[in-house]
């Protein structure tokens, strides 16, 4: 399980992205986090891996103290988190296979990495991934010449190959098409629940956030503002995250939900 | 402000206001002062006589260079080899020196932006500003003449330019592919495998045929200076002003720049 | 699970090559190395001289350290300026013959024969080593600056006159066919459809022009062509290093400050 205690992320110009966030998120849980733009959440989840240092507080996942990691042990608790892009952020002159393989970086050494000698289990289980999201005939073609939903797939298999206990998931949606987000937010979903895997989800539209996770933590300027599960997001609640607009068309009811099921 | 009241009180539209012009004019005539200044220092450093002369001399030269002897192939076969050689070893070495000079002197890879991202610059700087033939002629005086000089002068020359360009590269480079690979757990060197390394593959690529194809008219030269290659033979036929050996030398010259232009090209065209 | 995916399970698995064919991969490889041992084989390398030489190496890396400027103060002074002043009347009268023969020698805007003709001085210029020009105009119009200025002019007319007309072949046809449509006569339309586009590149490309002039002026004095290079090679004759240093680093110098200043101007046109 993973606690965040008081963590507060200061940038250099002054500005602060995070203030005293606590949060506690138990394992197998899927959270939504949700904001106005530049309200911290991309700055939460990377200072959950340190990808950016924060400032203070701890970030602790199965009792360790991520933020107070050296270098080598750092190496060690990210091979525990995934991470999907926005962007999916694939390397493009690479691979599928390839990028699929390069989330065992953290568990193979450099000259078996480099020389793409990864353990034939490692292989298997790229198939297995690959096979699940779909792309198993795609292995051997570059990145750049997939689909943006295609691509995002890959970066799927390539945090779940990690073995990770955590997922960090940054805007997987927002260089989608709207049917394409569905299906990639019911496949993370999916992945989550038949692994038990804990979940943070940045994403900047609430319908399917609600449609799709266990609770949602809303963000402000760098504060925790709203935490429940989805069916509590009232109007109100929008206000207050986001600001005066009129939200009724942007919150799902419940009808909806039945009749989609 | 574009537009202008003329005298009558109307707007006249213009491109620039009078002050603008103004700087223009100025910029113009300070411009041709100065070339007039240069033209007037070459002329007066130049024997008009030989120069009015010049069309005899031509005309004299080109009357003995024709036609080439072609007989003298047969000596030119071992130094073309040789001019080959010194421009390809020459751009190989470079390459293998040039990249980590790259990697350290990017702002994005280098390990100390402080101290030793401006060494790497400077190595950058002082190889790149001097040129091959320089560099061929300080190494026949140490390390005495032949193909090697020339080798490691181009090696030299080319280090700068394909670590400058290479360096840019990596500047602009996706960051986010790096942040994904760093995100895994993967190590510094890893990162740098995965991460950064396919990105900048064309480029280098690109780079090395670029400065191949740039080395090969390059080290036809050389040999002016002693330094091996068909220059060489170049310097020898003009000392004994043996016009028709010059006359098939340029021909063989030119022929070789062409070939490897297309060959680069052709490279090129694969490779990206 | 998928039938696939079954054959796929205990298949090692390797990155698809980068050359295909199989015999075309292995003879590129096996060339490759043949050619680097031949090469190598026939460099003759004189270790012993080598050797001897990195004393001599070494004195002039100290000579860095210690470059004299002052006992051939005059020298290099008069050297520099007349680098200074080829370089900038070459790449002057460079650009000025550089721009009619780019016109033609883009095909969009010049007849074939006028194509050919320009784009056989293009490649003609640019085959042609800056020394083997330089050897041949001091055979003809003998030792001093003037030759060295042609021959910078010579070059740059090739370097320009290529990269512009190859700007001039990619330009935004609409903007220039948009200028055409009102009329316009040939000169009119090379004004203003043709020019404003190309105009920022030009001085861009003039600046880098300027820079490698210089640089390359510094070599032409290698074969009596004037400027720096002159100088330079007499100190080495000498072994003068300490003084070939100090060439080497004013050189070094002034191309920084080119660079920097191409750097700026070309900032200001975008």
């Amino acid at each position: 399980m993973l606690r965040l205690e008081g963590l507060t992320k200061v940038y250099p110009t002054g500005d602060k992205a995070l203030t005293n966030v606590t949060l506690d998120i138990p394992d197998g849980e899927v959270v939504a986090l949700i904001g106005p733009s530049g309200a911290g959440k991309s700055t939460l989840i990377r200072c959950i891996n340190r990808l950016v240092q924060p400032t203070s507080g701890k970030a602790i996942l199965d009792g360790t103290n991520i933020t107070s990691l050296g270098s080598g042990g750092l190496r060690r608790m990210r091979r525990r988190m995934g991470m999907i892009f926005q962007e999916y952020a694939l390397v493009e002159r690479l691979t599928v296979m390839e990028n699929v393989l390069s989330g065992r970086l953290g568990y193979v050494g450099f000259w078996r990495s480099y020389f793409r000698k990864f353990p034939q289990s490692d292989v298997d289980e790229a198939y297995r991934l690959l096979d699940r999201v779909g792309l198993l005939e795609m292995a051997d073609k570059r990145a750049d010449a997939l689909s943006g939903g295609q691509r995002q797939r890959v970066g799927i298999a390539r945090a779940l190959i990690q073995d990770p206990a955590l997922l960090l998931v940054d805007e997987p949606t927002a260089s989608l098409d709207p049917k394409t987000s569905r299906q990639i937010m019911r496949l993370i979903r999916e992945l989550c629940q038949e692994r038990g895997l804990a979940a943070i989800i940045n994403i900047h539209d609430v319908k399917l956030a609600q449609m799709f996770v266990q609770r949602v933590i809303g963000l402000t300027k760098g504060v925790v503002q709203f935490d429940g599960p989805p069916d509590t997001l009232t109007e109100e609640v929008l206000t207050r995250i986001y600001g005066e607009e009129d939200w009724k068309e942007t919150i799902r009811k419940v009808e909806e939900e039945e009749e989609a099921a | 402000m574009p537009q202008v009241i003329a005298g009558d009180g109307s707007k006249i539209w213009m491109l620039r206001d009078r002050k603008a012009q103004f700087i223009r004019w100025g910029a113009w005539l300070v411009g041709t002062l100065i070339f007039l200044w240069c033209w007037q220092r070459i002329s007066a450093a130049t024997e008009w006589f030989f120069v009015w002369d010049a069309p005899r001399i031509a005309a004299d030269i080109g009357g003995r260079a024709m036609p080439p002897r072609w007989s003298y192939m047969d000596k030119l076969w071992e130094p073309l080899w040789d001019t080959l050689n010194i421009a390809t070893l020459g751009t190989f070495f470079a390459l293998i020196m040039a990249v980590p000079v790259a990697f350290l002197a990017a702002r994005n890879t280098t390990p100390s932006a402080l101290f030793i991202r401006p060494l790497a610059l400077l190595i950058i700087v002082s190889t790149r500003s001097i040129n091959s033939l320089i560099w061929a002629l300080l190494l026949v005086a140490i390390i005495g003449p032949g193909v090697f000089a020339g080798m490691v002068a181009i090696a030299i020359r080319s280090i700068g330019f394909c670590a400058k360009l290479l360096y840019e590269a990596i500047e602009e480079i996706d960051l986010k592919q790096v942040e994904a690979i760093t995100a895994t757990g993967a190590s510094r060197w890893q990162v740098m495998a995965y991460g950064i390394v396919p990105q900048i593959m064309p480029a280098f690529a690109g780079i090395a045929v670029f400065r191949w194809d740039i080395n090969i008219r390059e080290s036809t030269v050389l040999g002016l200076v002693g330094a091996g290659g068909i220059g060489l033979q170049l310097k020898g036929s003009l000392d004994t002003l043996a016009w028709p050996q010059v006359t098939l030398i340029l021909i063989v010259i030119f022929g070789t720049v062409i070939l490897s232009e297309w060959v680069s090209a052709k490279v090129r065209g694969a490779v990206i | 699970m998928s039938a696939t995916l079954d054959a796929r399970i205990g298949q090692q698995w390797r990155k698809p090559p980068l050359i295909q064919r199989p015999w075309l991969r292995w003879v590129l490889l096996i060339g490759g190395v043949v050619y680097f041992i031949l090469a190598m084989a026939s460099m003759e390398v004189n270790w012993s001289r080598v050797y001897e030489g990195l004393d001599r190496g070494w004195q002039f890396v100290l000579a860095f350290t210690n470059p004299d400027f002052t006992s051939r103060a005059t020298d290099i002074r008069e050297g520099l300026i007349e680098s200074a002043i080829m370089a900038i009347a070459a790449t002057v009268v460079g650009i000025a013959l550089s721009i009619p023969i780019a016109l033609g020698a883009a095909r969009n805007i010049a007849p074939l024969p006028v194509y050919l003709f320009c784009r056989g001085i293009v490649a003609l210029s640019r085959a042609l080593n800056e020394i083997i020009i330089a050897i041949l105009l001091v055979a003809i119009f003998g030792f001093g600056p003037l030759a060295g200025f042609m021959t910078l002019a010579f070059a740059s007319i090739g370097f320009m006159s290529k990269l512009l007309a190859e700007d001039i072949e990619d330009l935004d046809r609409s903007q220039a066919e948009a200028v055409r449509a009102t009329g316009a006569r040939w000169f009119q339309w090379i004004n203003y459809g043709v020019q404003p586009q190309v105009m920022p590149r030009l001085i861009g490309l003039s600046m880098y022009r300027l820079d490698i002039n210089f640089r390359e002026s510094a070599v032409l004095g290698l074969v009596g062509a004037g400027g720096i290079g002159a100088t330079l090679n007499t100190a080495f004759d000498r072994y003068e290093f300490d003084t070939a240093a100090a060439i080497l680093l004013i050189i070094i110098a002034v191309v920084m400050m080119l660079e920097y200043l191409s750097g700026i101007i070309r900032g200001r046109m975008q």
